[in-house]
C-alpha cells in the first residue's frame, strides 16, 4: 500500500497528520492549522465526491481532493 | 491640527470583522479600491467619546501575513509600507474565540511587526456553547497585549474598545516569536544592511523580497546573494516558523481555555446533513434560486413601474414649465430619461443583494460553493462563480463586482468574462416584445404556455453559452498562480440585519454611481445623435414631410409621428443605422433595426422605445408597437418584415451581443486593462453575429 493521505479517509474516520507531499501548498495548509501531529477528521464529501469537509484545529475546513491528497497521514 | 490616527482592522475571514467595522463606523463608510489593485477598500470614520476622530481601515480578511492572494497582498502592503497612506498607527486584530487557535496565528504575526495592537476576542458566546471556556485576561497577560472581549453582533463591548483606543496607552508590543535558534545570523545581516529594527520585518523582507514594498533591484540582488551564500531555504524556514508560532499559541491556549468536550453536538452539524445532502442539498438550492428569481422579477415590478411612471411625469412636468428650446429638450428627453434608466434597476439589485447578503451572513453561501465547485471546475470556473452568475440575471455590473471573492485570478477572470452572457433584466423587454410578435399564444400539451417556454429557453441559452464560453477561455488563458480552494465552512448563524442593510445600501449606491455615470453620458450622446443630423433635413423636418404628403388631410398626431420618424431617419443615428445595413443584412435586419442596435448600446431596453420612434407611433404601449411591427412590410419581398426568422435572429443577437457600455467600463476597472473588455466586446458581438446568421438561415 502506498502513502495514505487525508483524501483516503472515510466519513467519520480520523487520521494523524504526518507530513505533506507538496511543499508550496503545505505552508498554506499549516497556516490553516493542519499541523504534523494533529488529528484531522473527515466530516463528509460534497454530493459529487469533491470537495471534502474536514474537522481540524477546532473548525471545519473544506479541501478539494487534489489538496487533501497532499496531506499524508500515519 | 493633529493628524487623524489610522486604525487597521485585521482578522481571519468569518471572524466578525465586518460586523465590528459596521459597529465602529455606522454609515460613515467609504468604499473604493486599494490603489493599483481591484480589492475593495472600506474606510470609515469613528468618533470617540473624547471627540477624537479615527480613520478605520477594514483590511481584507486573511489567515496570514505571508501573502498568497490579491487580498493578502493588500494587507501585506498596508502593514509593511510605512509610506502607505493607510499605514496604521494602531492595529485591531479581531479573533473568533470559538476557533481560537487558527485565529491567533495572524495576531502573533501582526504583534511581531511592532505596530501597537489591541486583541479583540469576539464570539465568546459561541465558544461557551461549544464547551470552551476562554479567559480573556489570561490571554492578554500571556501575550502582554491589551485585550478586549466584545460581541460584534450586538455591539456589547464596543464602548470598551473605543475607550481603550482613546487612552492611547497601547505600548509597542514585545515580540512573540524568535527565529534565532534556527537561522544562522542571516536575519541579523538583513537588519544591519537595511537598518531594520524589528526581527520579524527583516524576516519577511528575506522571504518576500520580491514583493516587499520600496525595495530597489540592487537591494533585491543583495538579498538574493545573501540567501545563496547562507544556503537559506525559505520554505523550510517558513514551515519551522509556523510550527513554532503554533507551539507558543498552544501553550497560551492550554492556560487560557478550558475545554469541556461533553457539551452538546452543535446545530451546524445537523444542518449540514440536510443542506449538503446529495438530493435535498440541490433541491433546497434550486428552491432558493427559484424564490430569488421570483422576488427579483415579481416583487420588483411595482417599484419599477412606479419609477418609470414618476420619471415620465417629471419629464412632462418640466417640459410644461420650462420654455421650449434645445436645453429643455436635452433635459426632458436626454437627462431625465437617462437618470430614470439607471434608477429603474435599483429595486431588482436591492432585492437580489438582500438575498445574497442573507445567504452569506448565515453561512449558507459557503455550502452552495461547496455543492457546486466540482461542476463549475469542469468549465474553468470555481464554486464561488455561482454568485456572480446568479446576480447576472439582474444586472452584470454588481455581478462582476461580486467576483472579488474569487481568490484565483484565472477563475475570477473567466467568471468576469462570461457573466454578461447571462440574460440580464435589460434584455427582458426586448425578449417580451419579439416573442409576443412571432411565437403563438398556444399551449403545448394543453398547459405549457409556448411563449413562456420560449422566454425560459432564452435564459437557459444564456446560461449554457456562458458555460461553453468559460470552457473556451479556460483553454486559452494560462494560469498565473496555482488555484487553491482551501475554504472554511463557517458555523450557521442568524443574519445580522444591520449588515444586510448596509450591503444593500452599498451595492445599490455603487451601481447607481458606477453605471449611472456611463448610462447617463451615453443617453445624452444618443439623444444628440438622434436629434441632430447633417444638412437641414432634421431642422426643417416639418416642411419636408408636408411637401411629401400629396394631400393635406392628415390628423395632427399622425403628422407629428411622421415628422419624428423623418427626423430620426435623417439624424446622425439614422445615417449610422443605414451605414450599418450592409453588415446586418445577412442576419435579416434593415437599417431601422440597425438604429435600434446602435441605440441599445446605452441600455438594451431602449430597443422598445426606439422601435416606437422609428415606426412613428405616438405611444410606447407595447401592444401598439407590436401591431405596428407586425404590419411592417419588407420592401424586397413584399411580405411581413418580422418573419419568425428575423425575430429569432434578433432574439439570439440580443441574448449574446455585448451591448452595454457600463459593463465594459466595470470590466476595465476590475481587470485593470483594456484588453479584457475589448476581447469581450469582440467575442460576444462576434458570437451574436454568427449565431444570428445561423438562426436566420435555418428559419428562412
Amino acid at each position: 500500500m502506498g502513502k495514505r493521505s487525508v483524501a483516503d479517509l472515510n466519513p467519520g474516520e480520523s487520521g494523524i497528520i504526518k507530513g505533506f507531499s507538496d511543499n508550496v501548498i503545505s505552508l498554506k495548509l499549516m497556516e490553516m492549522g493542519c499541523l504534523p501531529g494533529s488529528t484531522i477528521k473527515m466530516n463528509f464529501a460534497a454530493p459529487l465526491g469533491d470537495p471534502i469537509s474536514y474537522y481540524v484545529a477546532g473548525y471545519n475546513l473544506t479541501l478539494r481532493t487534489s489538496e487533501a491528497s497532499a496531506i499524508l497521514i500515519e | 491640527m493633529e493628524r487623524i490616527r489610522n486604525v487597521a482592522l485585521l482578522g481571519n475571514p468569518n471572524s466578525g470583522k465586518s460586523s465590528l467595522f459596521n459597529q465602529l463606523t455606522g454609515l460613515n463608510q467609504k468604499v473604493g479600491n486599494f490603489p493599483g489593485v481591484t480589492v475593495e477598500k472600506k474606510t470609515g470614520i469613528c468618533s470617540l467619546n473624547n471627540g477624537e476622530k479615527l480613520k478605520i481601515v477594514d483590511l481584507p480578511g486573511s489567515y496570514s501575513l505571508y501573502p498568497r492572494s490579491l487580498d493578502e497582498y493588500v494587507v501585506f502592503n498596508t502593514l509593511l509600507d510605512k509610506n502607505n497612506p493607510e499605514h496604521p498607527d494602531l492595529a485591531i486584530v479581531i479573533i473568533d474565540a470559538s476557533n481560537i487557535k487558527r485565529n491567533l496565528l495572524l495576531f502573533t504575526q501582526v504583534t511581531d511587526l511592532g505596530i501597537p495592537t489591541i486583541l479583540v476576542l469576539n464570539m465568546l458566546d459561541v465558544a461557551t456553547n461549544r464547551g470552551q471556556r476562554v479567559s480573556p485576561t489570561q490571554i492578554g497577560k500571556s501575550f502582554s497585549t491589551s485585550t478586549i472581549s466584545l460581541n460584534a453582533r450586538t455591539g456589547q463591548g464596543v464602548e470598551l474598545l473605543k475607550k481603550a483606543i482613546s487612552k492611547n496607552i497601547i505600548s509597542r508590543p514585545t515580540p512573540i516569536f524568535n527565529s534565532s535558534d534556527f537561522e544562522n545570523g542571516i536575519e541579523e545581516e538583513i537588519k544591519k544592511n537595511f537598518s531594520i529594527e524589528k526581527d520579524f520585518i527583516a524576516r519577511i523582507l528575506l522571504i518576500q523580497y520580491e514583493n516587499f514594498p520600496g525595495i530597489s533591484d540592487e537591494e533585491r540582488k543583495l538579498i538574493k546573494d545573501l540567501i545563496r551564500k547562507k544556503k537559506f531555504n525559505p520554505e523550510l524556514s517558513q514551515s519551522k516558523e509556523i510550527l513554532k508560532r503554533y507551539e507558543i499559541i498552544d501553550k497560551v491556549i492550554h492556560e487560557a481555555v478550558v475545554y469541556n468536550l461533553q457539551k452538546n453536538r452543535n446545530l451546524t452539524e445537523k444542518l449540514d446533513k440536510i443542506f449538503t445532502h446529495r438530493i435535498f442539498g440541490y433541491v433546497i438550492f434550486l428552491g432558493i434560486l427559484f424564490l430569488m428569481f421570483q422576488a427579483v422579477f415579481a416583487w420588483a415590478q411595482a417599484p419599477m413601474e412606479f419609477i418609470d411612471y414618476s420619471f415620465s411625469e417629471i419629464s412632462v412636468f418640466l417640459k410644461s414649465i420650462l420654455s421650449a428650446g434645445v436645453l429643455t429638450n436635452l433635459i426632458t428627453e436626454g437627462v431625465i430619461p437617462g437618470i430614470g434608466g439607471v434608477i429603474i434597476f435599483i429595486p431588482q439589485i436591492a432585492i437580489l443583494f438582500a438575498f445574497i447578503s442573507v445567504l452569506e451572513e448565515t453561512g449558507y453561501m459557503s455550502r452552495v460553493v461547496f455543492l457546486t465547485d466540482k461542476i463549475m471546475r469542469r468549465f474553468g470556473l470555481n464554486g464561488k462563480s455561482i454568485v456572480p452568475l446568479i446576480s447576472g440575471v439582474a444586472c452584470a455590473i454588481p455581478a462582476i463586482l461580486a467576483t472579488r471573492t474569487i481568490g484565483n485570478w484565472k477563475e475570477r477572470l473567466i467568471t468576469i468574462f462570461v457573466t454578461p452572457l447571462m440574460s440580464c433584466s435589460a434584455r427582458l423587454p426586448v425578449y417580451t416584445i419579439l416573442i409576443a410578435l412571432v411565437v403563438p399564444e398556444d399551449y403545448l400539451l394543453g398547459f405549457l404556455n409556448i411563449q413562456a417556454l420560449a422566454l425560459m429557453g432564452l435564459y437557459i441559452l444564456g446560461f449554457v453559452m456562458s458555460i461553453i464560453s468559460a470552457s473556451i477561455v479556460n483553454l486559452v488563458v494560462k494560469a498565473k498562480e496555482k488555484g487553491y480552494f482551501i475554504m472554511e465552512l463557517p458555523l450557521y448563524k442568524l443574519p445580522r440585519w444591520k449588515n444586510v442593510g448596509i450591503t444593500i445600501y452599498e451595492k445599490s449606491s455603487t451601481f447607481a454611481l458606477e453605471a449611472g455615470k456611463i448610462i447617463l453620458a451615453i443617453s445624452i450622446i444618443l439623444w444628440v445623435a438622434a436629434s441632430y443630423g447633417p444638412g437641414d433635413k432634421v431642422e426643417n423636418a416639418e416642411s419636408y414631410v408636408s411637401a411629401s404628403l400629396k394631400d393635406g388631410n392628415i390628423d395632427e398626431k399622425d403628422f407629428e409621428a411622421k415628422v419624428d420618424a423623418f427626423k430620426l431617419e435623417n439624424s446622425f443615428a439614422g445615417i449610422f443605422g443605414k451605414a450599418l445595413e450592409p453588415a446586418i443584412k445577412p442576419l435579416g435586419y434593415d437599417w431601422k433595426i440597425g438604429i435600434a442596435l446602435v441605440t441599445s448600446f446605452a441600455a438594451r431596453e431602449v430597443f422598445v422605445g426606439t422601435m416606437a420612434t422609428i415606426y412613428s407611433i405616438g405611444s410606447e404601449e407595447e401592444s401598439t408597437i407590436k401591431s405596428r411591427m407586425a404590419a411592417e412590410i419588407n420592401p424586397d419581398t413584399g411580405q411581413a418584415m418580422y418573419t419568425p426568422a428575423v425575430a429569432f435572429s434578433l432574439l439570439v443577437f440580443y441574448a449574446f451581443a455585448m451591448q452595454c457600455m457600463s459593463t465594459l467600463a466595470v470590466v476595465k476597472k476590475e481587470t485593470n486593462s483594456w484588453k479584457w473588455p475589448i476581447l469581450q466586446l469582440f467575442y460576444m458581438t462576434g458570437l451574436a453575429y454568427l449565431c444570428s446568421l445561423i438562426v436566420y438561415n435555418i428559419f428562412s
